[in-house]
């Protein structure tokens, strides 16, 4: 086996069916990843050792008679989500470990001593861990540039970025690497990379799936959802990753929609929304084309289309940039240089405030103390009231137009980005122009439901093919409609099927 | 036909709008956020905070009354759930993760002069 197969399935069944090893697949994957990664970047830490252990402990588990339901799918996971020893579990260590590093100088020698709760699950279920992925630091960002590790480059162009902040995890996919890479959206950080890189995305609604051992940045908008290539595998992944957990208060009792339940949906008329103010000349025409065609395609498949209204999309992101940096700036307070990571030298007669600050000062890169800095701005006394008691209230407007739209659809269709993949630096000198490739995106984190991002067409660029992504967003905890939604458009057309030029 | 992007950039303000933030705001802001800035730092966090806040002024445009806040979305999590001590990680484990340790302790630089403390 000299190449990866794409699909989840495909490859659990081949496993359990014995026609392949996991160490057979886990060999593949890690020489797939050793050929491509010096290219496009999306690794930070390759787990080749382990991720052979491990995939033997999984053919182990085969040979006693087990038949778990990712058994021997590679995997990538997002340098924001804790690996470790699994001490709590003394004896059945997985035998993770490596580096929890965000991107960032702060942690780069964090080693967790405990594995995130979405990570535990997918292991559990047979998966292995090949390596963590590449982000923009603390998943801050849309580019994937705003790393210590240095820029991913988009597999389609490796003059371009791959989106960001998981742009590691949707490079890893989009060049075949792996099935399954997880990442984390906070305001659009899964389905952007998914809608620059051409693969699936999916974030699942707020309390889906458990952010235990997710590097916190916004509490209130983390979500942890897998790219794939397509919508089954993305259903199977939620499947085994979501439902409650004890470790996280905010998860949801509501038990995790299994892959079969998506297929009572497959037949459901469709109804579907279209944003009025989506459908506006600000994006990119290859944008609106897909979107279009999208929209034809639904109609196509039976269809009925209404006209839904979010008068406030254009306020989102000014809404976002509020909240998320002042969750932020409580959350990376933490980092301190006591507890955790790297610690400054002082100097003769410095004490524990300038440990504090020298600590913050040079672990954390520009667009994190940005970040920092506009969350304790908008949280200081006189000004609270004025920037987040106001962005609360937008929160609360944006969700009810949402709620208001899906009483006429099942679900609501969108771009997932303005535009396709930009140039790296082009936008790294503008916070605001890299903050608004998420308008689309950050609403749907504000509301807390369930969006995704779908392969829909191809952008013209400078002579070259770039993906472009649609966004299909659904009510909360309605994953498995909205997935099938996705699966119908999938069995109709072949984006998803597309791959970037070797 | 402008992109998004270009089309908003275009209305971010100078900061010498009113919303702009001062130097000295600037360094009041990094001195509560403990972090320590170079002076070439601070000037560009100056440009940007300015720049952002009065991008995300435009919220005042719009009209709120009576609207409640809404600080987070969780839909059926366990109300009334005992706040029990579940299995923990040892010690020595946490300790592992701070950047200097003596014994059992994370070590800080000293906080009281000799003799001091009330």
């Amino acid at each position: 086996m000299s190449q990866v197969p794409q699909s989840m399935i495909e490859i659990r069944d081949a496993v359990l069916a014995r026609r392949v090893s996991a160490a057979e697949v886990t060999k593949a994957a890690l020489g797939a990843i050793e050929r491509e990664n010096g290219r496009i970047n999306a690794f930070t830490q390759v787990f080749a050792k382990a991720a052979m252990e491990n995939a033997a402990r999984v053919d182990a588990r085969l040979a006693s008679g087990e038949t778990p339901a990712l058994a021997g799918v590679p995997i990538a996971v997002k340098d924001n989500m804790c690996t470790g020893p699994d001490l709590a579990r003394p004896g059945d260590g997985a035998g993770y470990a490596g580096f929890t590093t965000c991107a960032s100088r702060i942690l780069e020698q964090y080693a967790s001593p405990f594995t995130s709760t979405a990570v535990q699950r997918l292991i559990d279920a047979g998966a292995i861990i090949v390596g963590k992925t590449n982000l923009d630091e603390f998943a801050m960002g849309s580019s994937t540039e705003h790393s210590i590790f240095g820029a991913t480059r988009n597999p389609w162009d490796v003059a371009r970025v791959p989106g960001g902040s998981s742009g590691g995890s949707a490079a890893a996919v989009a060049a075949g690497l792996v099935p399954l890479a997880l990442g984390s959206d906070t305001g659009g950080s899964i389905r952007q990379p998914a809608a620059f890189c051409g693969v699936f995305g999916l974030k699942p609604t707020y309390g889906r799936v458990s952010r235990y051992g997710l590097v916190a940045f916004a509490s209130s908008l983390d979500q942890i959802g897998p790219i794939t290539r397509n919508a089954t595998d993305a259903a199977l992944a939620l499947e085994i990753m979501g439902g409650k957990d004890p470790l996280d208060g905010t998860s949801s009792l509501h038990a995790s929609p299994r892959l079969a339940q998506m297929d009572p949906h497959d037949t459901e008329p469709l109804r579907i929304g279209v944003v009025k103010q989506a459908r506006s000349g600000a994006n990119h025409p290859a944008v609106a084309a897909a979107l279009e065609s999208t929209i034809a395609q639904y109609v196509k498949l039976g269809a009925r289309i209404v006209e839904v209204d979010l008068p406030l999309i254009d306020h989102g992101i000014a809404a976002y940039y509020i909240v998320a940096p002042a969750e932020a700036s409580s959350n990376l307070a933490r980092l301190d240089g006591v507890r955790f990571g790297r610690r400054a030298k002082l100097g003769p007669g410095e004490g524990l405030e300038e440990l504090y600050a020298r600590s913050r000062g040079e672990g954390f890169g520009a667009e994190v103390k940005r970040r920092i800095m506009l969350g304790t701005h908008v949280l200081s006394s006189g000004y609270y009231d004025a920037y987040y008691n106001t962005a609360l209230k937008v929160r609360r407007r944006l969700l009810g137009d949402f709620e208001r739209a899906f009483e006429t659809c099942d679900a609501i269709v969108m771009p997932a980005t303005p535009g396709p993949a930009f140039r790296l630096g082009e936008k790294t000198g503008d916070p605001i122009a890299m903050y608004l490739e998420d308008v689309y995106t950050v609403t749907v984190n504000l509301a807390g439901l369930p969006g995704l991002s779908m392969p829909a067409g191809l952008a013209e660029v400078d002579g070259r093919a770039l993906p472009v992504g649609v966004q299909l967003v659904g009510r909360a905890f309605d994953e498995a409609r909205l997935l099938s939604i996705a699966r119908r458009f999938e069995r109709a057309t072949d984006w998803h099927a597309r791959q970037p030029p070797r | 036909m402008g992109t998004y992007t270009a089309r908003m950039s275009q209305e971010a303000p100078n900061p010498a709008a009113p919303h702009g933030i001062s130097l000295e705001q600037t360094r009041k802001i990094a001195r509560l956020a403990r972090l320590a800035l170079t002076d070439a730092e601070l000037a560009k966090a100056q440009l940007e905070l300015s720049a952002v806040i009065g991008y995300v002024e435009r919220l005042r445009e719009l009209d709120l009354e009576g609207v409640e806040p809404l600080a987070g979305v969780s839909g059926a999590i366990s109300e009334g759930e005992l706040d029990e001590p579940g299995q923990m990680l040892p010690i020595e484990a946490l300790a592992s993760m701070g950047p200097a340790m003596q014994g059992r302790f994370l070590a800080i630089p000293k906080v009281l002069d000799e003799g001091g403390g009330a």
